[in-house]
């Protein structure tokens, strides 16, 4: 692409405020955008790929600054502007799109009105002509029926159509330029597949240039033209996304291709079939919320008629899109929701049935492991008492339970000092380690992991993922793997049962359900998956990396 | 420590709140140093009646209409209010923590039964309350903090049932619950502890309510008839108040002071226990 560059970053260096973890948020990033061009910022979390958009949209926070560098876009440096030029600037030539869509939009204002507030701020056009081009936005971003869009309100809407309303505002001007901060991430799979098409679609017709921000290389693979990889805040490597997914050069983008999960299951392992541990039969969850004098009450069945098997040393997969019902499943089988109907049957013993202290005796036999490693650590514990307090409620003599829990902090490959820190002294992925040594010192026979690496980089992801597989085989545990992640899934589950609206749709070894899904809408999520089509880079640059580490 | 070094220095960003610090250690000095700076009762008359301050030396503060020295009342009265002031806050707390706590934490019928018993001390005027309370107890420190404690409670309960409600869902709560820890043991290990906070703020202001509280009873003759309180001598000042301005004034900033600094105290506080809330360019 030989044209003039929409906007080129040059050796931006961001200072962070005294006190920080590192001096600088980004250091010496150069970057630049051809008109019509798709350019993605991979990275893992802390790697300064926000920080990077906010620069360049002037929305730093105060005490984050620039010190070196430019960032000029027509002949002008943006980080000389004052915030009125800013507020020009902003919207007309460069707009930007948000994660969490539902937090981006305001919810008291009718969506057409918020396009329409774009002119308006701007100057632009007569009232009448506003309402007009919202009109015409929506139906360009291809919201559903968009007479009534416009005048539907932010709740109305669905994820993605309030994603598909902010890339309205967003082209409301014709910016030259679109920034998308992680756009994609809060979406289902299906979902994301639609919003990357209609980004495509919007770049081909409209020849913006895109600055994408992810930490999903199968969106990079889908959508980018170029990809720029930072870490600690510098570019390690950019080039074209055939180049640099297909070939890494750098050690540090070998390692994280190398830990991007694939599609495709590894081969199955050989597993004697033991009996099942555990099964479920006919299991109902309905939800009933607010319901009064004058209104109805909205009820939801969350989980039908659900009935699977486990056995001890395996891994079931329970996949599904938000909403499916995974989740709830899973939190009846740990008995942290009651079920309202089905069995459930631990080693003969009719576990649905059990409440009060006998349950509370029990629990410790089915133990959980959560999403969120920053909420599932009480953070006034220290760590020596988050792995004990549950053994000794359990009646372990308390320097026993010290004992145990100095070997499995030793185990999920902690140094043994952690047990005198407390949570919030350690990353994301050590505290996940925690939560799984905090399940495993109740010495569970079956381990429920709720999107238990959802919330980690993928480098961690993947040796979190490791020790679950290793936990499970060393202990003879069966494992209930809940994921909306279908790569994942693929990488850890022996069996996998796709949920859609409550209802298993199907259920099989991993490589059957993978390799020739039989239900339309396995077919669709597995279709839907982004960076995995045919000549995707990505799987050349798995083998690559592979070979080079 | 680094992480008291932390804390004091977030709470001495807001200066505020160390000029409140200072004052209250002032009020606690002279609160402890009483019997020695005063070894006499408040209540002995050692001067001539309306004496103005500074006439007579050691007599800085003047003396009432029975020539009993304010300086000495200021400085038993700061004992009284101070006592009445943490007693009462800590048995409000010891009200309303666990009964927000188990509202919030059980829901359901406990938490509607719970908070309708709550709303209905809360409709009652706080004040009114207190008089009729100490009037049917008879005057007295103990009915005095009692009553107190018992307009005071609600607050606190609403606040402690709010923040359970939104921690009994965080994931490290529901892994207490599966490894079988009883509801007793969550609640006060897992829970409360990540309240305090705030409820520590809270406290913090209710020993200024309930100062200013215990100030209003003795004004209007319903403190306890045995102790000096800063109340009970402005009550007795009111009648003079154009011939002898010192004898409700002194009292009066005495009051003003005690409470403003609390409510500085509370104020730095907050922004050091809750770093993220803290409103920017102070």
């Amino acid at each position: 692409m030989s044209q003039e560059p929409v906007i080129t970053v040059k050796d931006l260096t961001v200072a962070l405020p005294r006190g920080a973890d590192r001096e600088h948020a980004v250091e010496g990033v150069s970057l630049s955008l051809a008109p019509g061009e798709v350019l993605c910022v991979v990275g893992e979390s802390g790697s300064g790929k926000s920080v990077t958009a906010n620069a360049m949209m002037g929305l730093l926070p105060k005490e984050v600054r620039p010190v070196a560098g430019t960032i000029e876009m027509d002949g002008r440096n943006l980080l000389t502007l004052s915030e009125r030029e800013w507020q020009d600037l902003r919207g007309s030539d460069i707009a930007m799109i948000f994660q969490e869509p539902m937090t981006a939009l305001n919810p008291l204002q009718r969506i057409g009105d918020q396009i329409a507030e774009v002119f308006e701020a701007h100057g632009a056009l007569s009232s009448k002509e506003r309402q007009a081009k919202a009109l015409s936005l929506i139906e360009e971003v291809g919201l559903p029926d968009p007479e009534k869009a416009v005048r539907a309100y932010p709740f109305e809407l669905s994820g993605g159509q309030r994603q598909r309303a902010m890339i309205a505002m967003a082209l409301a001007l014709e910016p030259k330029l679109l920034i998308a901060d992680e756009p994609t991430t809060a979406l289902d799979v299906t979902t994301q597949a639609q919003i990357l098409e209609l980004m495509a679609d919007l770049r081909r017709r409209r020849g913006m240039a895109i600055l994408f921000i992810t930490h999903d290389f199968g969106v990079v693979a889908e959508i980018g033209d170029r990809v720029v990889v930072m870490r600690y805040g510098e570019v390690v490597e950019q080039g074209t996304v055939g180049d640099v997914l297909g070939r890494p050069t750098h050690p540090y983008t070998q390692r994280l291709i190398a830990a991007v999960p694939p599609l495709t299951p590894p081969p199955p392992r050989n597993r004697n079939d033991d009996a099942p541990i555990l099964t479920v039969e006919g299991l109902n969850k309905t939800f009933r919320s607010g319901g009064g004098l004058f209104s109805k009450a909205r009820v939801v069945k969350a989980v039908t008629d659900v009935t699977f098997k486990i056995g001890r040393g395996e891994t079931l997969g329970i996949v599904g899109e938000s909403g499916s019902g995974k989740s709830t499943a899973g939190r009846c089988i740990v008995r942290l929701l009651d079920p309202d109907s089905g069995a459930i049957d631990l080693l003969g013993e009719d576990w649905s049935a059990k409440s009060g202290a006998a349950l509370r005796q029990a629990r410790k036999r089915v133990q959980m492991i959560f999403q969120d490693p920053y909420a599932s650590l009480n953070p006034r514990r220290k760590v020596a008492s988050i792995l004990t307090e549950g053994p000794v409620a359990n009646g372990v003599a308390r320097e026993k339970a010290l004992a145990r829990a100095q070997e499995l902090i030793g185990l999920v490959g902690l140094d043994p000092s952690a047990l005198d820190r407390f949570p919030h002294e350690f990353s994301g992925g050590q505290r996940q380690r925690i939560g799984i040594a905090r399940a495993l010192a109740m010495d569970p026979e079956v381990l429920v992991a709720d999107e238990a690496v959802s919330a980690l980089d993928v480098s961690v992801q993947a040796q979190v993922l490791e020790l679950l597989a290793d936990i499970r085989d060393r202990f003879h545990l069966a494992l209930i793997f809940i994921t909306h992640d279908l790569c994942v899934a693929a990488q850890i589950c022996d069996r996998i049962a796709v949920m859609r609206r409550g209802e298993i749709v199907e259920m099989g070894p991993t490589e059957a359900v993978f390799g020739n899904p039989q239900h339309s809408y396995t077919q669709a999520l597995l279709g839907a998956v982004p960076g995995w089509g045919e000549n995707s880079p990505l799987a050349e640059g798995r083998r690559v990396a592979g070979a080079a580490s | 420590m680094t992480k008291s070094k932390d804390f004091w220095r977030r709470y001495s960003r807001n200066r505020g709140a160390v000029v409140g610090l200072g004052l209250i250690w002032v009020v606690i000095l002279v609160a402890l140093l009483a019997p020695l700076l005063y070894p006499d009762s408040p209540w002995r008359m050692v001067q001539r009646p309306f004496l103005p301050p500074f006439a007579v030396d050691g007599f800085w503060f003047g003396t009432d209409t029975l020539g009993r020295d304010i300086g000495s009342g200021l400085a038993h009265g700061a004992r009284v209010s101070l006592v009445i002031g943490l007693v009462s806050t800590v048995v409000a707390l010891l009200i309303g923590v666990p009964i927000g706590a188990a509202a919030g934490y059980f829901g359901g019928r406990w938490d509607d039964a719970l908070m309708r018993f709550t709303e209905f001390f809360q409709t009652i005027p706080s004040f009114a309350l207190a008089i009729v309370l100490v009037a049917i107890l008879e005057p007295s420190l103990g009915s005095i903090v009692l009553a107190i404690a018992i307009v005071g409670w609600p607050p606190v309960a609403r606040l402690v049932r709010g923040e359970f409600l939104s921690l009994r869902s965080r994931e490290y709560v529901q892994a207490a619950v599966l490894s079988g820890q009883t509801s007793g043991a969550i609640i006060f290990k897992q829970i409360l502890p990540n309240t305090l906070s705030p409820v520590i703020v809270l406290a913090s202001l209710m020993v200024a309510t309930a100062i200013l509280l215990e100030s209003s009873l003795s004004f209007l003759g319903l403190g306890d008839p045995n102790v000096m309180s800063w109340g009970y001598m402005i009550g007795a000042a009111r009648t003079v108040l154009r011939q002898a301005w010192w004898m409700s004034v002194f009292p009066g900033l005495a009051i003003l002071l005690t409470v403003l600094a609390l409510n500085l105290i509370g104020e730095g506080l907050n922004d050091a226990l809750n770093p993220r809330l803290a409103r920017e360019g102070r």
